[in-house]
């Protein structure tokens, strides 16, 4: 599939990762509106080409990561 | 008005706008070629036996259609109705048959859970033992379900809405839609600009990129889901298969080869290239159903991309800009549903009105929190 860039155990297949996808900030839960609950719940740009993103590195060292990678052709690189 | 995307949806839309609502001024935006996408890319499996009551009576309705589309169409698409089978492998599962089953038989839907035995009777080569990796407990058996020729129902579908005067555009790519004072004017093309009141967004894939040229943002994410065929043998499997535990659904089509679908990818992206990790799995998945293919070579394998929604049901309707419609967010289940999406979209853009049987499926069930929850859907884990 694809290497995952991990900066604490190098580059390791996609499989031993789980994907967190696009970060989405949590806006204040008392000042929130009722769409702005919905954006961060449910609403992703879903971009077409290199986007940053989270993944998780569960069968390695368990902590989490960001990488960029381009959605097109899986190719990816560090941030 | 313009449509845009030529697969099943689009087409389907286009058709039924001719044909049950007198609307012939329609233009089929394709940028590729007509079911060049997720139209041509599904493993062709129909059936309704879905969990939602909202769900049940939309796929059942789609069903219908599909049933008399060759007579209506005057197309051969090669509909076969061959029974259709989900695998329960765990307490878990089982219940969830049972659930779809009840679910099912209250919307008149031909549906109920089966033991062992029964499956072992509907497909010899199954490995129903107890010996198994993960023993088979019964199965959720759906007689109305089967297999179509996804092709010949995208083609028939074309050659329909282009004789009653629908124009068809191949190789024409979506590059804006002009909106003012929130409503639709106009297209631009990679061939021309088209000035129109009305967009209706037929795609798979690009659904989120064609809805942000209009300024509307979906909760859509865009995941491959692959599938493979393998070379043709001699008839031996009558049913469809699909265990969600195991990630795969089998069919044998009319020239003998295996049509295997897995799950959506595990990550998101619009790449369409096979992974070698996909037929490893999917080989020791199919191999743990059915033993006996171990020789079996496969042809080819490809991958369509699925927009998955956050509740499993589509996007359909009316959006905040006027005059700009979706279809959208089809996920894994986008083909069964071609006839009914074009029939409620057609009439939705004609009579202005939102009609009932996709009522629960608006854009708006995300702000307002009436979300769908279709865990009868492909690809979902129960």
């Amino acid at each position: 599939m694809i290497l995952i860039p991990c900066p604490w155990c190098g580059s390791r297949d996609a499989g031993e990762f789980a994907y967190g996808g696009e970060p989405t900030p949590r806006p204040d839960p008392r000042t929130a509106t009722r769409e702005q609950w919905r954006g961060y719940l449910y609403l992703r740009n879903n971009v077409a080409g290199w986007t940053t993103e989270r993944w998780y590195h569960r069968m390695g060292c368990r902590r989490y990561l960001t990488v960029q990678r381009n959605t097109v052709t899986n190719e990816v690189r560090q941030p | 008005m313009v449509i845009v995307g030529g697969g099943v949806h689009g087409l389907a839309t286009a058709y039924y706008l001719a044909r049950n609502h007198g609307i012939t001024n329609v233009a089929v935006l394709e940028k590729s070629y007509i079911g060049s996408g997720g139209s041509g890319r599904n493993t062709a499996i129909l059936r309704s036996n879905y969990l939602t009551p909202d769900g049940v009576r939309f796929y059942d309705r789609s069903l219908k259609l599909y049933e008399r589309l060759a007579a209506e169409l005057n197309y051969n698409v090669m509909f076969s109705r061959r029974g259709h089978l989900t695998l329960a492998h765990n307490d878990s599962s089982l219940r969830t048959m049972r659930w779809r089953a009840e679910v099912n038989k209250a919307s008149g839907v031909d549906s109920e859970v089966i033991g062992p035995a029964d499956i072992k009777k509907l497909v010899p080569f199954m490995d129903t033992s107890e010996r198994a990796r993960y023993p088979i407990l019964g199965a959720l058996y759906h007689p109305p379900g089967g297999i179509i020729r996804h092709d010949a129902v995208v083609w028939g579908y074309a050659r329909a809405a282009d004789a009653m005067g629908v124009h068809v555009h191949q190789d024409t790519e979506l590059t804006g839609i002009d909106v003012e004072q929130g409503r639709v004017t106009g297209v631009r093309t990679s061939r021309g600009s088209i000035a129109t009141r009305v967009v209706v967004n037929c795609t798979a894939g690009w659904s989120t990129l064609v809805a942000n040229l209009a300024g509307v943002r979906l909760p859509v994410q865009t995941f491959p889901l692959q599938a493979a065929v393998t070379e043709p043998v001699r008839p031996f499997l009558d049913t469809v298969v699909v265990s969600g535990t195991l990630h795969v659904y089998v069919s044998q089509t009319d020239r003998g080869e295996l049509v295997f679908g897995a799950s959506v990818d595990p990550f998101a992206s619009y790449s369409t290239r096979g992974t070698l990790e996909f037929v490893e799995g999917l080989a020791g998945h199919v191999l743990q159903l059915m033993p006996s293919l171990s020789t079996l070579r496969l042809l080819r394998q490809w991958a369509g991309l699925c927009d998955m929604t956050p509740d499993f049901a589509p996007i359909m309707g009316h959006t905040e800009v006027d005059g700009f419609l979706v279809d959208v967010g089809w996920g894994t289940y986008g083909f069964k549903a071609g006839p009914v999406a074009g029939e409620t979209m057609a009439e939705c853009v004609a009579t202005g009105r939102t009609p009932e049987l996709i009522s629960a499926f608006g854009l708006r069930r995300f702000a307002d929190g009436s979300l769908v929850g279709e865990k009868g859907a492909a690809a979902v884990g129960h």
